[in-house]
């Protein structure tokens, strides 16, 4: 028994890399945006999809196809922020991105559905089928991949935040946009190259997910709900507070997996739920900045 | 990106506002009038609701007007508790589900057969009600962007409740008891009910919307922590708000059951039904009465006509542009606009409130100015925003 935990703590951390990823890049679009990208979920998906074409139609190599698929999701992403997300202002704007964003994920979605069908696929590759034996435990070399790919990216999100001056009027633009505004800062240019990364780490995250995962135009809605409660609970806007919370939620999730399978997925809300109650803001949310 | 505050509410009426600011002036008499046109006009419109299945006794026409009246009085009900007090709920369809479920499983448990089923529809209510509760007393806690994704959560909780738990019937769901009444007029009776519940929806929303009770919801739509500050018990009037939304739309999934006749977990919990709500009401007019009626009137068949007549994929792709085009057309609303719309062709030539003018910055908004200029009218205040707006008095 005590082995089924180690095992489902290892995979919780591999897979909860991946989740990150994703999540990191939907916690970004937030502090810089200030909106909820629902979309996110079903961009995941159709980075998985070119993954997919890519493999399929020319045999390119998963890893390698993502130097084709990153690009594009990022020019999509800008393109879809500058096209629905930029026009809007007012005070209704957080409800009416959030509607915006369903929007586009209703398109993409019923794109997909109306290109690929309904059936489930995955992605293959060598590397997703054999596994290694590592201190007594099997690891598949996909989610050791996987991970790695993980932890560079972010690392490489780090850097550019943190070490770049394009990384501290993004900072900037999360702290306060009118101050950012003053100092020179191009808001609208910031927000579609945020918005552009915060998609385009998704087509990583999409092929890592299509991978380990069974994945078919409706499971965009499965990924997004897991991904809110993941940056609800780190905080909405804090990136180490989403690689935190994409972790320990998958990890717990996965322990929970091994008693009772129907409902490991309700111990993801339920513990949002109860974090929520004692910490309003998350593990690591500041005190609403721009409250309401 | 938030607007200033201390403006007006914007949770006002084009019509209040105007009134507020003393912009165009109206004699009592004239109001009066209005108001008994308006009175007739909404007489004629409910003896049109009532008399449709007898002037379009065709199946397929009555089928579309049960589920047009099914989401005018969701919508409304939506609308109580989101678009009154400006916290978007994308999880209504727990209530919704519920609703349906918790009357399934009574007449299955509780062997109720044939009409008499109609005698537990009350108790959906309630169970949609008691849901609430708890619901609210979490998700109320937090605001914005964190409480529309704390009711997706929840959401999802429920419909994978409603796939887990044996008594919900898992994957295939419940069936409701058979009603031996003929295909023909089948429609005709939910229809009647449909429209009870869409006029119930609406009178409530409309009493809401001018008592104190609405007032305070509306004041925490504007700032809540200025209106706590004023000695509005803001949870008691959110977590009241979201009950009695919730109660209404849990009777209305008890009715879409029945006329359904059966619920499956991804039909009761269906993410696509939380959308469609907040669509119809944004479309309308959040926030106004006859917003999320309207927006229903036009949505839901228009739904209905893009699934039964294309593939299923189309119609959620031209759903989702719909929605685009409704957002970035009319962000807010067809109601507000139109009527702003109206008002600027009747009072063309005269005396009108300059565009683009906060209202903060009206000097009538305030009543201390008010009290200033004495015993001011309605009128005066009006040629005052007339000079203000650069011209000279004649």
């Amino acid at each position: 028994m005590a082995r089924e935990i180690y095992q489902a703590i290892v995979d919780g951390i591999l897979v909860g890399g991946v989740y990150a990823l994703m999540a990191v890049g939907l916690t970004l679009i937030f502090g810089v945006l200030d909106i909820i990208n629902i979309a996110q979920g079903i961009m995941v998906i159709l980075g998985a999809y070119l993954s997919y074409e890519l493999a399929a139609r020319f045999h390119i190599d998963l890893f390698l196809g993502l130097l084709v698929t990153v690009p594009a999701m990022f020019v999509i992403g800008v393109v879809i922020q500058w096209a629905f997300i930029r026009p809007l202002h007012g005070r209704e704007r957080t409800s009416m991105t959030l509607l915006v964003s369903y929007a586009v994920a209703l398109i993409i979605e019923g794109i997909l559905y109306e290109i690929f069908g309904a059936d489930d696929r995955q992605l293959n590759a060598s590397y997703v089928i054999s596994s290694v034996h590592v201190f007594g435990f099997y690891l598949s070399y996909i989610y050791l991949y996987g991970f790695a790919l993980a932890i560079a990216l972010v690392a490489a999100l780090y850097f550019l935040l943190y070490r770049t001056g394009f990384g501290r009027s993004v900072r900037a633009t999360m702290q306060d946009q009118t101050a950012a505004r003053l100092v020179g800062i191009n808001i609208n240019r910031v927000a579609a190259i945020t918005y552009g990364i915060g998609v385009a780490v998704t087509a990583a995250g999409g092929m890592v997910f299509g991978a380990t995962n069974g994945f078919n135009p409706n499971s965009g809605y499965d990924l997004i709900s897991r991904l809110l409660a993941i940056v609800i609970l780190g905080g909405l806007g804090s990136i180490g507070g989403a690689l935190v919370a994409s972790v320990f939620m998958i990890t717990l999730e996965s322990i929970v997996d091994i008693w009772q399978p129907t409902w490991a997925v309700a111990v993801f809300y339920a513990a949002l739920v109860l974090v929520l109650l004692i910490r309003p803001t998350g593990f690591f949310g500041r005190k609403a900045v721009r409250a309401q | 990106m938030s607007e200033p505050k201390g403006a007006v509410p914007t949770g006002l009426t084009s019509e209040e506002r105007a009134r507020r600011e003393g912009g165009a002036s109206r004699a009592p008499g004239g109001e009066r009038g209005k108001q008994s046109l308006r009175l007739v006009g909404l007489v004629a419109l409910l003896a049109v609701a009532v008399a449709f299945p007898a002037i379009f006794p065709n199946p397929v026409v009555t089928n579309y007007a049960v589920y047009a009246m099914m989401f005018v009085a969701i919508a409304s009900a939506w609308n109580i508790f989101s678009g009154f007090s400006g916290y978007i709920s994308l999880g209504h369809a727990v209530f919704f589900g519920s609703g349906a479920y918790a009357l399934g499983v009574a007449a299955r448990d509780w062997h109720v057969t044939g009409t008499a089923v109609f005698a537990l529809m009350p108790l959906s209510a309630v169970v949609g009600a008691l849901i609430a509760v708890p619901f609210g007393v979490i998700a109320l806690r937090v605001r914005r962007h964190t409480f529309i994704v704390i009711t997706i959560a929840v959401f999802f909780i429920f419909q994978l409740m409603a796939f887990n738990f044996s008594f919900t019937g898992g994957s295939t769901g419940l069936d409701a008891p058979f009603l031996p009444w003929s295909p023909q007029t089948y429609n005709n009776p939910f229809y009647y009910i449909a429209l009870g519940c869409a006029v119930g929806a609406i009178v409530l929303a409309w009493l809401i919307r001018r008592s104190r009770f609405g007032l305070q919801l509306r004041a925490i739509k504007d700032d809540e922590d200025r209106a706590r500050g004023l000695g509005v018990h803001a949870m008691r009037v959110k977590l009241s708000a979201l009950v009695l939304s919730a109660a209404v739309t849990a009777l209305v999934g008890a009715v879409w059951f029945f006329y359904l006749t059966q619920v499956q977990p991804q039909t009761g919990f269906d993410p696509l039904f939380d959308l469609l709500v907040v669509l119809m009401a944004f479309l309308g007019g959040l926030g106004t009465v006859a917003g999320p009626v309207l927006g229903a009137l036009i949505i839901e068949p228009g739904q209905l006509y893009l699934t039964a007549n294309t593939n299923g994929y189309i119609s959620e792709i031209l759903l989702g542009g719909l929605f685009l085009v409704a957002v970035l057309l009319v962000p807010r609303g067809i109601i507000p606009t139109g009527g702003e719309y109206i008002r600027r062709l009747a009072t063309r030539g005269r005396a009108a409130i300059p565009e683009g003018v906060p209202a903060s910055q009206r000097a009538p908004a305030s009543p201390g100015l008010r009290s200033d200029a004495g015993a001011t009218k309605e009128g005066d205040a009006s040629k005052g925003a007339w000079r203000r707006a650069g011209e000279t008095l004649p």
